[in-house]
């Protein structure tokens, strides 16, 4: 029992003693991990730093910005690029360069040149340095730039063209209209879509069925519906003259109060307020879809001799307009949603397009000074038509000659029509 | 005097907030911002308006149709309530030959729905985080009704629009005149080139010819014809709504005010 008792003892120990050895062995073979990093791991290569770095006040804000440029790291081959070194610029910002350290402020995107600062204080300066990082975690900085002050302006030149262009339309607008104040004789085209309006009323008279008026789906502080509640003004008053019923669905309570007034004054103003009810202008719903089903099955259950789509529309659009269709109603649609006008164009009878909404009132009125407003408009046409001629020939030129200069005009031209 | 204040309001409030598009500087940088937010808070008044309109509508609908299904439910003679509710279908759905009360059904269920959402919303039913809670939260039956019934609803009158742009397309694609035929061959070449059909019909072509590949003349018609046209358009709408603005703002278009006469 003892000589057992002491083999056991002897093999554990020798067991213990060889476990020792080897794990004495293993760290011997692999050194230190902190050392292994340090021997083994590349040494990360600092790219070539951002140059000519340089800030300044953003310019047309209201302040509170700084815009800092610099010139792309040599060793920025862009973020599309394959196997990029760099892989973006950080900016990073102090407001006293030699005694408060820098903190970061953002990052720039590999390729990119300049960086918005738009968390600037305007009672301080601030210095900055753009970091250049490499994907194999080295950093470059660039010098120092500053102090740079941020502070707000009081034109916006990023807007310059759209005053110029505006002020020039504007101009032109109020000059046909003071003409024609003084009774000089204006030629407008004539719009189909609004010479048939009398006709579709006459013709719900006739059949002694309701006017259903639809004056978009947006709120009043959207032009369309202006447009589209001033249209129902005309459209409100030859109803009252032939005592046809209008039926006025909206979407939003504002129009409905609106439309009220306008169909009310227009009542007034032909001497029959009695036959106005507050009952012809509604409310339905704010939701786009829910309102279209509302409008269908009034559609569906009335049947109205004639449908007027007057504003701003989506996709319902072509639901309203199809049904109206389908009962047999004439249809006369205006809107100026580029993406609706197809739908109009091939549900309607007549589909007032864009612009000609907006000319709808002053060409159902008749008022000379109205209609000098249409002229004016003219003239914005004409200055637009002149810029596309021009920058259409120019670029065709430079593409044909390569002509440096030509392409400078070209591109001269096209940026006063851009916007900022 | 009742039409000149509205009218200098809107001239001073015009012209002030053209101005402002130029001027970045304080306190004209956030005008627009800041009208726009007032414009949201009388919206939300006259929401009130809209709901109270909405209510007295369907609820007078309701009301006639009701008493006019009564009414002639004890026409037919016999125990009324009976009757009543075995033509209830007939009563509810156009059967009234009275115009002003047909209908009164689909009123009924606009009045139900509107107050059910209501209710569950302004007091905030089954919202896991109670009082306290977001009423858009997924859990609460205001978010549930929204999903699982609204949505559905929503969806369907959207789906409806397929069928709307087949007819249409029918009718204008009908090779009537020489522009119709025009816009018949265009609508052809973009729906062909927007399949992979038109893509298989015309991959053999050589490289040369890759013009004449649908897809790509597709492509073309979109990017070159399609977008002039709707530019043309955009710079008419964008001259139209100065023209219109400068009438608002000057006064000389009033009907949006009610009457264009004193």
């Amino acid at each position: 029992m003892n000589r057992s008792f002491v083999r056991s003892i002897l093999l554990l120990l020798a067991v213990t003693a060889w476990a020792v050895f080897a794990v004495a062995q293993d760290d011997t073979t692999q050194p230190a991990p902190a050392d292994t990093l340090q021997e083994t791991a590349p040494v990360a290569e600092a790219p070539a730093p951002a140059t000519n770095v340089r800030g300044e006040d953003t310019p047309g804000d209201e302040g509170g910005s700084i815009t800092v440029f610099w010139d792309q790291s040599a060793d920025d081959t862009g973020i599309d690029a394959e196997g990029i070194t760099v892989i973006g610029y950080e900016i990073r910002r102090t407001i006293d360069a030699d005694n408060v350290p820098f903190h970061s402020v953002g990052f720039a995107a590999p390729g990119s040149e300049r960086f918005e600062d738009a968390t600037t204080s305007d009672d301080s300066t601030y210095y900055y340095v753009v970091v250049t990082a490499s994907r194999d975690g080295g950093r470059a900085e660039s010098d120092v730039i500053g102090p740079v002050q941020s502070s707000p302006q009081w034109f916006n030149t990023n807007r310059t063209n759209v005053f110029i262009i505006g002020l020039i339309i504007s101009a032109a607008i109020l000059y046909f209209i003071a003409s024609a104040r003084k009774g000089k004789q204006l030629f407008i085209r004539r719009i189909a879509g609004l010479e048939a309006v009398h006709d579709a009323i006459g013709r719900a008279t006739e059949m002694g069925r309701p006017i259903l008026y639809i004056p978009g789906i947006q709120d009043m502080d959207d032009v369309q519906t202006v447009a589209g509640v001033t249209i129902l003004g005309y459209v409100a008053r030859t109803i009252a003259e032939y005592d046809t019923r209008i039926d006025v669905p909206t979407s939003r309570s504002i129009v409905m109060s609106t439309a009220r007034e306008t169909i009310k004054a227009a009542y007034i103003s032909v001497g029959r307020p009695d036959a106005y009810s507050d009952d012809a202008v509604h409310y339905v719903t704010d939701e786009q879809f829910g309102y279209v089903a509302a409008v269908d099955g009034i559609m569906v259950r009335d049947k109205p001799a004639t449908c007027f789509y007057m504003g701003a529309f989506f996709a319902e659009s072509l639901i309203m307009a199809e049904t109206g269709n389908s009962i047999g109603a004439i249809q006369i649609a205006g809107t100026a949603m580029p993406a609706q006008l197809p739908f109009f164009v091939a549900a309607c009878d007549y589909t007032l397009i864009g612009e000609e909404l907006f000319a709808a009132s002053a060409y159902l009125s008749n008022e000379p000074k109205q209609l000098g407003s249409l002229k004016g408009q003219d003239v914005g046409k004409l200055v637009a038509m002149l810029a596309i001629l021009a920058g259409v020939g120019l670029f065709t030129l430079a593409q044909l000659t390569g002509a440096e200069t030509i392409n400078n005009a070209a591109q001269w031209v096209q940026d006063q029509f851009l916007l900022n | 005097m009742r039409r000149q204040v509205p009218l200098i309001i809107t001239f001073v409030v015009g012209s002030v907030l053209i101005i402002a598009a130029f001027i970045p500087h304080y306190p004209f940088g956030r005008l627009g911002e800041n009208f726009s937010l007032y414009f949201d808070i009388i919206a939300v008044f006259a929401f009130i308006l809209g709901g109270g309109n909405l209510i007295r509508i369907h609820g007078g609908k309701f009301t006639r149709g009701i008493k006019l299904s009564i009414a002639a439910a004890k026409k037919t003679g016999g125990f009324w309530p009976l009757t009543f509710l075995i033509e209830f279908p007939f009563l509810a759905f156009g059967g009234l030959e009275d115009k002003r009360g047909r209908d009164w059904f689909f009123s009924f269920i606009t009045l139900a729905g509107f107050v059910a959402m209501l209710y569950v919303g302004l007091f905030k039913i089954g919202n896991p985080d109670g009082w306290g809670g977001n009423v858009t939260h997924p859990l609460s039956t205001f978010q549930q009704f929204y999903i699982y019934m609204f949505n559905p609803l929503q969806a369907t009158m959207y789906a409806l629009l397929a069928f709307f742009v087949a007819s249409a397309s029918y009718r204008a694609f009908r090779a009537k005149s020489p522009e119709a035929t025009i816009l018949l061959a265009t609508a052809f070449i973009i729906l062909l080139g927007r399949t992979p059909a038109g893509a298989y019909a015309t991959g053999w072509m050589p490289e040369s010819l890759s013009f004449l590949h649908v897809p790509n003349l597709a492509n073309w018609i979109m990017a070159v014809p399609n977008l002039a046209g709707q530019r043309a358009i955009l710079i008419g709408i964008a001259l139209g709504v100065i023209a219109m603005s400068l009438r608002v703002i000057l006064g000389v278009e009033r009907t949006y005010l009610g009457s264009d006469r004193e």
